[in-house]
């Protein structure tokens, strides 16, 4: 196993009080799994990532804890995770495209970053060319400057660089989002052959986009409202989700071919509850069709078959 | 819009019951109450504005009069003691506070308005008219301002404080214009820009209502930052003698300070106060400025 | 209703204005009343340029764009230009930022009634705009009286279209409405979009996503560097892409039921036929060839 995460609460601090954005998380990635993690805008699913490497300033660590292959992970101490980061945990954030500093060449930041995580530069440089051509890049890239490269082969960069000293987790954060289909799709598939070469031992992919993820992820992991509802390999997920909020989601994609014209599709009433104050009980039950009584007490996340996790009084 | 920004939840649609407006307002207070910068500057400031509000009240002579005993260090009848001719420096202190703040706010003011006025309809725009207002722009910005002062105003036979403030506010808009223009520029792009347009908005009229207020910050803090220069290029216009003729201010106090030799006589009471004053008033402004910067932009804002 | 003909857009790049960038190339189509024509296409196909020359937002630098047999190009005066807004309207990406934030949301009603209604009394005012409410199937106690991010994006996307319907309007021009929105509630803006075309409204639905092109709309249009790649009824150009460009991007899109080793598979099985397709050496114009019936495919660029 390589990641174990036990009941895990991480809230963020704000004027007016605390923002419960992950309030009782608890999974498994086994080792080689790549999980898709999806969910709604402020389901918590970003703040999950940043949390495995670093709390900013406004964030707490509430409760529960992180297994790394089998050793505890201290999120709340700044200091000890400094050696776990980039070496064993890695995080592609966001908008890391755009963060690549403009007036450094690729290469020159790339030696100043393994600097900084106390590597020399000339012991990896052989990997990192074998890399970037794997990526499909002529290692020449390091030679250019950040604004001369392309949104999908900024994107490959920072995976390679992200990648470089094998950790055992990548979570990599909305990485695809902002790029074009064909060149997302370059992207997803260089990152599952990141996987299958060993390079990262374990991947959590977070997007919005289920079918994306369905494309290139073993197990999909569903948050809602700081929970999470559902986690079963990619294929049950997509065709045989449980949780009425996994069933809701996937019934309200639109895929290629279908056209109002067969039939439309319905979305989802409502709007997720804030965070601020949360309330009791399951957090979907105000949006769900399904729910009754026994829903204002908080369902587990119960293994409803092998692999397939789900949080709800309906499934369990 | 909100502090936590990027926290999940901060939209919080149930839990905020208040207005936008107000809840930023009362944000903005929280933490300018908590910014030192902010206040200490602010603090000085208004002590300096309340000296040269209430202080000329209290001087019933002329300050350039020969009222007292000539060259007297500070005593208890003048304050700040008497220059080579016996005329009250703390009378003409607090005058030469107000013309200062006076300088500040008609300089300042003017700057500001052909400023603002040129940056928002270049960024707003666009096109030819930003090219032409923008060579306009770099043109002034370029010319050697207090050179052109100095000559323009050598050759200017009264000399008041409002020519002196629209003189300074004519070479010291570029880059308050500048400024604003970036600022419009990217505004003006913005999605509900083009929906006021599509409601048949005018020009004028989104300029107004859409983009400046939503840089209202970003105006107060150019108007601070003119307002200081305005009044360290005054003072400096002071100081070589081309300032208000017959008129009392720091700048002219420095003047008359170092050509009766002041400095070499050991008169520190006569150079020590316009001096500091001119010096902490803009110091102060910039640490205001500086405080404010962090109160309005939250990536700022020291947690 | 809507005709574009051999409409370009050239910016002026870099230093002096000296680099030429063709965001548009010799783009020609057609929205008739009723009918939902999807735009698709990847960053710098200039989608979004030709849904901004419709609202006249950009000028086109070479063609003609008529609506109702006016040339919109040559419409001059504030009065001519809100007029025209009258009869089109838009909606845009990124519902938050259509609202200013430090005004209440209904303040986009607000501006439609000063401009174009500025004597219908109060009570008059108030029934069309519980009546446009009603359409986009909001209920007027939760959105009135609102600041914008007290709201969903999903419910201020329903108040812009709310907004679009207080005028007496023709054409409807959605760029990319539903990219920010959550996955559940993407769904009913898009059925909203068939509602509104029930009702005669011709629109013109810019996007990236194919499955969201596909779902809505009856005539497809698929754009890549500025000119048209293939344009036809969408259910042909779905079924039978024939342009190469059109293979690929439906070859990437990530499927809910299919991954891509399969759709690679089935595209390996049964590989599609060559069309021929038309040639432009100028680098300007961008002709097509009518393949099929109402489908044609556009040039090669490689």
């Amino acid at each position: 196993m390589t990641l174990r995460v036990n009941d895990l609460k991480v809230y963020y601090q704000t004027l007016r009080g605390d923002v419960h954005a992950l309030d009782g998380v608890t999974f498994d990635l086994a080792d080689g799994e790549i999980m898709g993690l999806a969910g709604e805008s402020g389901c918590g699913k970003t703040t999950l990532g940043k949390s495995l490497i670093r709390l900013d300033s406004r964030m707490r660590h509430v409760g529960g804890t992180i297994e790394l292959d089998g050793k505890d992970v201290p999120i709340a101490d700044d200091n000890a995770m400094v050696p776990l980061r980039y070496h064993e945990i890695s995080l592609i954030p966001q908008y890391a495209m755009s963060a690549l500093n403009p007036t450094r060449k690729i290469g020159r930041m790339v030696d100043e970053l393994l600097r900084a995580r106390g590597v020399r530069p000339a012991d990896v440089a052989d990997e990192l060319r074998r890399r970037l051509e794997l990526v499909g890049l002529d290692p020449d890239v390091l030679n250019r400057f950040p604004i001369e490269l392309s949104g999908g082969m900024k994107q490959r960069v920072v995976m390679v660089i992200s990648t470089l000293l094998d950790p055992s987790l990548l979570i990599a954060d909305e990485v695809t989002s902002a790029l074009d289909v064909s060149t997302q799709r370059a992207v997803a598939e260089s990152m599952v052959e990141f996987r299958d070469r060993g390079y990262v031992k374990s991947m959590i992919f977070v997007t919005h986009d289920i079918s994306l993820v369905y494309q290139m992820a073993d197990t999909i992991m569903v948050m809602y409202a700081g929970h999470v509802v559902e986690k079963a390999p990619a294929g049950t997920v997509i065709n045989e989700p449980r949780h009425p909020y996994t069933q809701m989601l996937i019934g309200a994609l639109p895929e290629v071919g279908t056209t109002t014209v067969q039939g439309r599709l319905e979305g989802i009433p409502g709007t997720p509850p804030g965070l601020l104050d949360p309330p009791t009980g399951c957090r979907f039950k105000d949006r769900c069709p399904m729910a009754f009584s026994k829903c204002s007490e908080q369902p587990p996340l119960v293994e409803i078959e092998p692999g397939h996790w789900a949080a709800c009084w309906k499934t369990g | 819009m909100t502090n936590v920004a990027g926290a999940p939840g901060a939209a919080d649609k149930a839990g905020s019951a208040e207005p936008a407006g107000e809840r930023k307002v009362s944000e903005t207070l929280h933490f300018a109450r908590r910014n030192p910068k902010l206040l200490i500057g602010l603090g000085i400031v208004l002590v300096f504005l309340l000296i040269g509000i209430i202080g000329p009240f209290f001087v019933d002579h002329d300050p350039n009069e020969y009222v007292g005993p000539k060259s007297q260090p500070p005593n208890g009848e003048y304050w700040f003691g008497t220059t080579t001719f016996g005329q009250d420096i703390w009378a003409q202190f607090v005058i030469g506070v107000r013309s200062t703040f006076l300088i500040g706010v008609f300089g300042g003011g003017v700057a500001f308005l052909i400023g603002t006025a040129v940056g928002f309809v270049a960024g707003y725009k666009g096109g030819i008219v930003d090219e032409i207002l923008n060579m306009i722009t770099n043109v002034v910005l370029v010319l050697p301002a207090l050179v052109v002062l100095i000559v323009a105003i050598a050759y200017l036979d009264v000399r008041g404080l409002f020519v002196q403030g629209v003189f300074i506010g004519l070479t010291t808009w570029p880059w308050a214009a500048r400024a604003v223009r970036s600022q419009a520029l990217s505004l003006a792009t913005r999605d509900y820009v083009d929906l006021a347009r599509l409601s048949g908005r005018r020009t004028w009229r989104i300029i107004t209502a859409e983009i400046a207020p939503n840089m209202s910050s970003y105006l107060v803090m150019s108007f601070i930052l003119l307002f200081g220069g305005a009044v360290l290029t005054a003072a400096g216009l002071d100081f070589i003698g081309l300032g208000p003729s017959n008129g009392v201010s720091l700048g002219l106090m420095l003047e008359s300070a170092v050509a009766w030799s002041a400095l070499q006589l050991g008169m520190w009471w006569w150079f020590i106060p316009p001096g500091l004053g001119i010096t902490v008033i803009v110091g102060s402004l910039y640490i205001l400025n500086v405080g404010l910067d962090e109160v309005f932009n939250p990536k700022l804002r020291e947690l | 209703m809507l005709e574009l003909s051999h409409v370009h857009k050239v910016y002026r790049v870099g230093a002096f204005g000296g680099g030429r960038l063709r965001a548009v190339r010799d783009v020609s189509l057609t929205v008739e009343p009723g009918e939902v024509v999807s735009l698709i296409g990847e960053s710098g196909s200039g989608k979004s340029t030709i849904g901004k020359m419709v609202l006249g937002l950009f000028r086109p630098s070479a063609g003609r764009i008529t609506f109702e047999g006016t040339d919109i190009t040559t419409i001059r005066g504030h009065a001519a230009r809100k007029e025209y807004y009258r009869r089109v309207q838009g909606v845009f990406q990124d519902p938050f930022s259509c609202f200013n934030p430090i005004f209440k949301a209904d303040r986009v009603f607000e501006m439609v009634r000063s401009s174009y209604f500025p004597r219908t009394s109060d009570a008059v005012w108030k029934d069309k705009v519980l009546d446009a409410l009603a359409t986009v199937r909001l209920d007027p106690g939760n959105v009135l009286g609102k600041y914008p991010h007290q709201l969903s994006g999903g419910q201020l996307q329903r108040l812009l279209i709310a907004r679009a319907l207080l005028l007496d309007i023709k054409l409807l021009v959605a760029d990319e409405i539903i990219s920010m929105l959550d996955a559940s509630t993407r769904i009913d803006v898009l059925n909203l979009l068939a509602d509104l075309k029930e009702r005669g409204l011709g629109i013109l639905f810019v996007t990236h996503d194919l499955s969201l092109g596909n779902y809505v709309s009856d005539k497809s249009v698929i754009l890549r560097k500025g000119a048209i790649a293939e344009m036809g009824p969408t259910a042909r150009v779905f079924d039978n892409p024939l342009h190469p460009y059109s293979r690929h991007l439906l070859s990437c899109v990530p499927q809910l039921h299919r991954t891509w080793a399969e759709v690679d598979a089935e595209l390996e099985a049964n590989p599609p036929e060559d069309v021929t397709l038309p040639t432009a050496d100028d680098g300007e114009s961008a002709p097509l060839i009518e393949a099929e019936e109402n489908h044609f495919v556009g040039i090669d660029q490689g």
